[in-house]
């Protein structure tokens, strides 16, 4: 029975891994900004099989200072074991662009809190000695494109922070794992309309457990993404600005 | 978008909606009013009956809400799946009461098309085992309902196509088992009435259901294996890992003729050498031989396949079934998957499709003469005093559907005074005359 911390529990990929977690009996501690989301989903978690389920409305954005917030957390859970951040939001490229308001909010809430609550834990993680963090960047990250690089720098920073932290926790025994998820259908992409790339929150979920179970570094969710992305970072720019990606 | 139902006939554009809650939904109500909608959970209705211009997709509306393991009542969202249900309660002993053929229906849609399973004749419909439920209706008011509150709306909604409102979330009775495992007795039968005979004998098993070699004729008409089910005591709780072939594309659709449907039904009817078989089986390839192969509609080809069940009376039994596959061997049109059923006493719901008799499910890719050989089937089901089923139609003509559903019109009465007509509406509503073309 693992102990585990979902921040952004409410999103969709969060709440379909945390399905899987509740199925294996685990102890659950989620956070997220809408508490009665939150307990609807919690009631859910504890009919599948979680052995616990805590909730606290937590917004990522503002505030980086939940030293004691997040202790008290730890301390009802009764120790961590895995920490999973799962929030953000999908900016609107085009709006960003228009604003600086619009860019750095988005950069905030997609970046900048992460690393607040990473450095939070990444104490905690190093001096256990055991765990594992694992975080939601994206395929996005990997090469700035015109249609989302506001959206895809902030994963970019979270996957380059996550491959630091991942060379500073590897002495201490604790994994710290990159997702990349590529396109998920989702809420958050409800707007989209979608072709074969398209994958199910359920789908990317369980690539999410399987990768925390082999303790991997980088996993793209499904697989094919690590080759579509290879391709992307290769095409030489006289290539690349001709596309309309 | 363009949906189809399962049996990729007929398609329709759609504009689907997806709320995230009750409240979303009320709201998407609101906005849109002048249209008419349609719930849709996994599209598993074979016809027309989830197309509709506007979609309600009940897919982010599937969580647990409680489980009481004294008594099995489960409390859960309408976007909640079987396959949902399954892996999370066969491990803990408990199993739906009523499942259909495939796990990949929601309990709103269970709800919505009253579905039977192989154990009909004991236990009824997936409805007599629905405590309650709550529906939002066309006004945005929820409504509670069950077999004493709101009867009227429960009566109509159980069975009732979406055609009242959506359903948001249900109160179901689980059963309890003693194992993942089924103990299946197969019996060979050389024709139909033998096979009538069997169902008669054996009517105290669990579950019953035949087989059927629609292309016999003659002395062999009706060639059948009977598949008897009992829940095991043995074996214990295993998750079988789902079987994941899947046909990857459309055949060509002339790849399903007599010939090769012939060949199918002989080798497997002869698969089953003695006289009888006993076997201690999985429930997944028990109650779902089909789900392990993703996508099977498409060995009916591109153009799709229309489903034809119905219902004849107990009394017309014998001579009316005979009448049917008659006419079916004689057409040649090979219907590969054909399931005979009995069926106990039906319920009080206006359009549930189930009453005490026979019952006989076919499929048969579309093409003319299909649609040629059903309005055929359509004559002969009406003289016996015979029924088809919703859930499964896509082309039955409004005074066909009239004759059937004699309380076709306290149904619909039932749709006026909650405001659902118009509003709520399919494709197949709109054919059945139960609603306007606009």
């Amino acid at each position: 029975m693992k102990k585990i911390l979902i921040i952004g529990a409410t999103s969709a990929i969060a709440e379909a891994t945390a399905r899987i977690f509740a199925l294996r009996g685990d102890n659950l501690f989620l956070l997220a900004r809408d508490q009665e989301r939150l307990s609807v989903i919690a009631n859910d978690l504890k009919v599948r099989g979680a052995n616990d389920v805590h909730t606290w409305a937590y917004n990522a954005s503002g505030q980086h200072d939940n030293e004691t917030f997040f202790a008290n957390a730890i301390e009802q859970l009764g120790g961590i074991d895995i920490l999973f951040v799962a929030h953000g939001i999908l900016p609107d490229q085009k709006s960003c662009e228009a604003s600086v308001e619009h860019t750095l909010n988005a950069f905030e809430i997609n970046a900048t809190s992460v690393f607040a609550i990473l450095t939070y834990f990444a104490n905690i993680f190093e001096a256990q000695n055991h765990g594992s963090i694992a975080v939601i960047s994206s395929v996005a990250g990997d090469r700035g494109r015109q249609s989302n690089y506001v959206y895809g720098a902030a994963k970019g920073a979270v996957s380059i922070f996550l491959q630091g932290l991942r060379h500073r926790l590897a002495k201490s025994g604790v994994q710290v794992l990159t997702i990349k998820p590529g396109f998920v259908d989702t809420p958050m992409t409800a707007s989209f309309s979608k072709g074969a790339l398209w994958a199910k929150p359920e789908q990317i979920a369980r690539l999410i457990v399987r990768a925390l179970d082999r303790k991997k570094s980088v996993v793209y969710t499904p697989w094919f993404w690590g080759g579509i992305m290879l391709i992307i970072r290769l095409v030489p720019d006289w290539i690349f600005h001709k596309t309309r990606l | 978008m363009l949906i189809s139902g399962w049996g990729q006939y007929p398609d329709a554009e759609a504009e689907i909606l997806n709320p995230v809650s009750g409240d979303a939904l009320q709201r998407n109500l609101q906005d849109e009013d002048a249209k008419s909608f349609i719930a849709r959970g996994l599209g598993r209705s074979y016809g027309d009956s989830s197309l509709s211009s506007t979609v309600i997709s009940t897919k982010y509306l599937n969580r647990f809400h409680s489980f009481d393991d004294e008594t099995g009542i489960l409390s859960c969202d309408a976007g909640v799946s079987l396959d949902d249900i399954l892996d999370v309660f066969v491990p803990k002993g408990w199993f739906p009461t009523v499942t259909p053929g495939t796990r990949f229906v929601t309990v709103g849609g269970a709800i919505a098309s009253d579905v039977h399973g192989k154990n009909h004749h004991n236990v009824g419909t997936f409805c007599d085992h629905v405590l309650s439920f709550r529906i939002l209706i066309a006004s945005g008011e929820i409504f509670n309902c069950s077999p004493s509150e709101n009867r009227d709306l429960f009566l109509a909604t159980c069975g009732g196509m979406g055609l009242t409102g959506v359903i948001l979330d249900a109160s179901i009775r689980l059963q309890k088992i003693e194992s993942s495992f089924i103990e299946e007795t197969t019996y060979k039968a050389a024709n139909l009435k033998e096979c009538l005979e069997l169902f008669t004998e054996y009517r105290s098993a669990t579950y019953s259901v035949a087989w059927i070699d629609c292309l016999k004729q003659g002395k062999e008409l009706g060639r059948s294996l009977l598949m008897l089910g009992n829940h095991s005591e043995k074996g214990g709780y295993v998750d079988l890992k789902k079987a994941t072939s899947s046909i990857p594309f459309n055949m060509p659709g002339f790849c399903l003729n007599k010939y090769s449907v012939g060949a199918f039904n002989s080798l497997y009817y002869g698969r089953v050498r003695a006289q009888i078989q006993e076997r201690h089986v999985h429930y997944g390839p028990y109650f779902y031989p089909l789900d392990g192969i993703g996508n099977w509609t498409r060995l009916y080809g591109a153009k799709g396949f229309v489903q034809y069940q119905f219902v004849i009376p107990k009394d017309a039994g014998l001579e009316g079934m005979t009448c049917v596959l008659e006419k079916i061997s004689q057409s040649g049109a090979g219907s590969f998957l054909s399931v005979l059923k009995v069926f106990g006493k039906g319920n009080d719901n206006l359009l549930s499709f189930p009453f005490e008799g026979y019952t006989l499910a076919l499929d048969f890719k579309v093409s003319p003469r299909t649609f040629e050989l059903l309005d055929q089937l359509d004559v002969i089901v009406h003289d016996y005093g015979g029924r088809i089923y919703l859930t499964k139609d896509a082309r039955m003509s409004d005074r066909v559907f009239q004759k059937g559903y004699p309380e076709w019109e306290a149904f619909q009465s039932v749709r006026e005074r909650y405001g659902a007509v118009g509003i709520f509406a399919s494709l197949q509503s709109k054919r059945l005359g139960l609603d306007v073309e606009h």
